[in-house]
């Protein structure tokens, strides 16, 4: 592997940890604070993209498509916690959460293949952010470079919510111990239904980012995931710096896999998550005690 | 007891007192079945279905002794279902369809997948455990796509003849749909019986007590990890068998077999059915795919509708299907068992 080749690989590697970043970090806290594991979350990252490609072909307008879908996907999330999820919650449920979220998911994804059809579908680049760029010796398309600028952002920005504010102060706490929290006055509800629906929003606005580069076809969904899932797995229980590390390994791993053994590229990540369950059965950065 | 005061429904009591009966009653009607095909009082088709849902219910029940008796949640059993229907295929396109030597090779083959995947999974906990059994359930999804040499890729491996029974000279081919539904019911006993065996043996209580209290036996000093990794292979293996039906069923071994649906499948049957009993995977069974097939028929969006029905009896059958039958609480339980 040329070096020119090496460098395109490491940022398209780079290009899609920051895209399962922002999909992994919002499991990873409805996770940890809620202890919920939500299948229907690949469903949302591919419902986001498709009404980002809707809106997009309806008014033209990418960065409005960028704005309205995680918002849209975000009132979906928050609407299922509300009904039904809430009545779920509590220790040793969590196979009737799953199954829940699971039937949830079939649903979603039959319904986006009814409305949008079973074809390979993608947004364009926004023109803003067309062409390409000269990086030293190599030529990379602005668009992904854009995405992971907008990934390091995003984790910048997350981290200091969760750090510096009270709400991120609330949710730290709720991670450790949700009962303790409801006991000092705070209401847990509330919290656990903004967690969520801000998880799904992330979710839906991962879809819109990584359309015009991983495209919408059903069969995404559960490709995404299972990255996903293998990112919190990997990085921890909860953990923001779990979530961001997670994915920058399983991003790169994905991405050399690909191009060095691309039989195998998938088993490579395993291999990753295997090796790091045999040391850290909880993960990078989890408690002990899953 | 005076103040017991529970109530049985007629359906529960009726069923008490005719436990045994029902059961003759169920095995003959399984029997004479394929009579009901034959003299066209029911259509070819139901006994494909028939086969089927005794194909799922094996698969169910090897889930049910991770998953309702040892309280591991696994969301990768199709793992070895899948992996089960690959070996199947690969050696009797390649080799032999006799039964006699790919049940013992699909077996011993799930078995070690088991046991190599359990290693790492059965040390994690939780909806951890789920995560990882997803994860690996998924690897081998994406090898049986990728390596398409030896899987045939996205399309599977097609062309499984139909199994024989050899030994020497002798040589029973199992050639017709109504000697393979014979077959496959008899397969199915004979797990339900073995299962029934497991579950009841010292080996069985201890995974209920694992799945009550893991800490607790640890304290005993029971060396759990090795309790639930063999149970992992017990119920990989009963998967495996389960795929082997599978890939002779439909003549074809296909990377669906291995997909995470398949794994969310046999996990609402589970739910439907019931968990931690061993007819609970068979009713579960029964019930979704006569569901599914009667959706299917009638309307394209029947996955929508099968969501629905599967998030209905989340929220509101907790017990599953088999918990209307049965006396629920403690006060039930010892009424039901005056009556016996």
């Amino acid at each position: 592997m040329s070096l020119d080749t090496f460098t395109i690989q490491l940022l398209n590697g780079l290009v899609t940890s920051m895209l399962l970043f922002v999909m992994a970090v919002g499991l990873a806290l409805i996770f940890g604070l809620m202890d919920v594991i939500n299948l229907t979350h690949g469903a949302f990252y591919l419902l986001g993209g498709y009404i980002g490609l809707t809106l997009v072909r309806a008014l033209g307008n990418f960065w409005l498509a960028l704005l309205v879908a995680p918002l849209v996907v975000g009132a979906l999330g928050l609407v299922i916690e509300y009904f039904f999820l809430r009545r779920l919650y509590g220790r040793g449920r969590h196979l009737e959460q799953v199954l829940f979220t699971f039937g949830f998911a079939l649903i979603v994804i039959d319904l986006t293949r009814w409305y949008w059809g079973a074809f390979v579908e993608s947004v364009p680049e926004p023109v803003e952010l067309s062409g390409q760029v000269q990086l030293l010796f190599i030529q990379f398309p602005i668009y992904r470079l854009a995405i992971i600028f907008s990934g390091l952002a995003l984790a910048l920005v997350l981290w200091l919510f969760i750090e510096r504010t009270r709400l991120g102060a609330i949710i730290r706490a709720g991670v450790s111990d949700a009962q303790m929290v409801s006991g000092l006055g705070i209401n847990i509800q509330q919290v656990f239904a903004f967690v969520f629906a801000l998880g799904t929003a992330l979710a839906g606005l991962a879809g819109v980012i990584g359309a015009p580069v991983f495209h919408l076809y059903p069969g995404l969904d559960s490709e995404i995931l299972i990255l996903a899932l293998v990112v919190v797995v990997i990085g921890g229980l909860g953990t923001l710096k779990g979530a961001f590390l997670g994915s920058l390994l399983i991003g790169l791993a994905d991405t050399f896999g690909k191009a060095l053994i691309p039989e195998f590229s998938r088993f490579l990540i395993f291999a990753v998550m295997a090796a790091i369950l045999l040391v850290r059965p909880a993960g990078l950065f989890g408690l002990s005690e899953g | 007891m005076a103040t017991i005061t529970a109530q049985l429904n007629n359906a529960q009591l009726w069923l008490l007192r005719n436990r045994k009966w029902t059961v003759v009653a169920l095995l003959l009607l399984a029997l004479i079945f394929p009579l009901l095909v034959r003299f066209r009082i029911l259509n070819a088709y139901s006994l494909s279905l028939a086969i089927d849902v005794l194909i799922y219910a094996i698969f169910a029940m090897s889930l049910d002794l991770l998953l309702g008796y040892t309280g591991l949640i696994s969301f990768g059993h199709a793992a070895f279902f899948g992996l089960g229907a690959y070996i199947l295929a690969y050696l009797s396109t390649r080799l032999t369809s006799n039964l006699l030597l790919t049940v013992p090779l699909v077996l011993l083959g799930t078995a070690l997948a088991a046991l190599v995947i359990g290693f790492f999974a059965v040390r994690t906990r939780g909806i951890y455990f789920l995560m990882v059994t997803l994860a690996f359930g998924q690897m081998l999804f994406s090898i049986a796509i990728s390596w398409s040499s030896v899987t045939g890729g996205s399309d599977g491996l097609t062309g499984v003849p139909n199994p024989s029974l050899g030994l020497g000279p002798l040589n029973l081919a199992i050639d017709t749909r109504e000697n393979f539904y014979f077959f496959t019911l008899a397969i199915f006993l004979i797990s339900f019986w073995l299962l029934r065996r497991i579950v009841n043996s010292p080996f069985g209580w201890t995974l209920r007590g694992i799945r009550e209290n893991d800490a607790r036996l640890r304290a005993l000093g029971v060396n759990t990890f090795r309790f639930k990794l063999a149970a992992f292979v017990v119920g990989g293996a009963f998967a495996g068998l389960a795929g082997l039906l599978q890939a002779h069923s439909a003549s074809i071994a296909s990377p669906e077999n291995l997909y995470w649906t398949t794994s969310g499948q046999v996990m609402i049957m589970l739910l439907v059915g019931g968990a931690g009993t061993l007819t609970g995977p068979l009713l579960g069974a029964a019930t979704v795919r006569l569901l599914q097939n009667f959706a299917s028929t009638r309307t394209e969006r029947w996955e929508t509708l099968m969501g629905l029905v599967f998030i209905a009896f989340v929220l509101f059958l907790r017990g599953g299907l088999i918990s209307l039958l049965r006396p629920r609480t403690t006060a039930e339980t010892s009424r039901a068992q005056e009556i016996i």
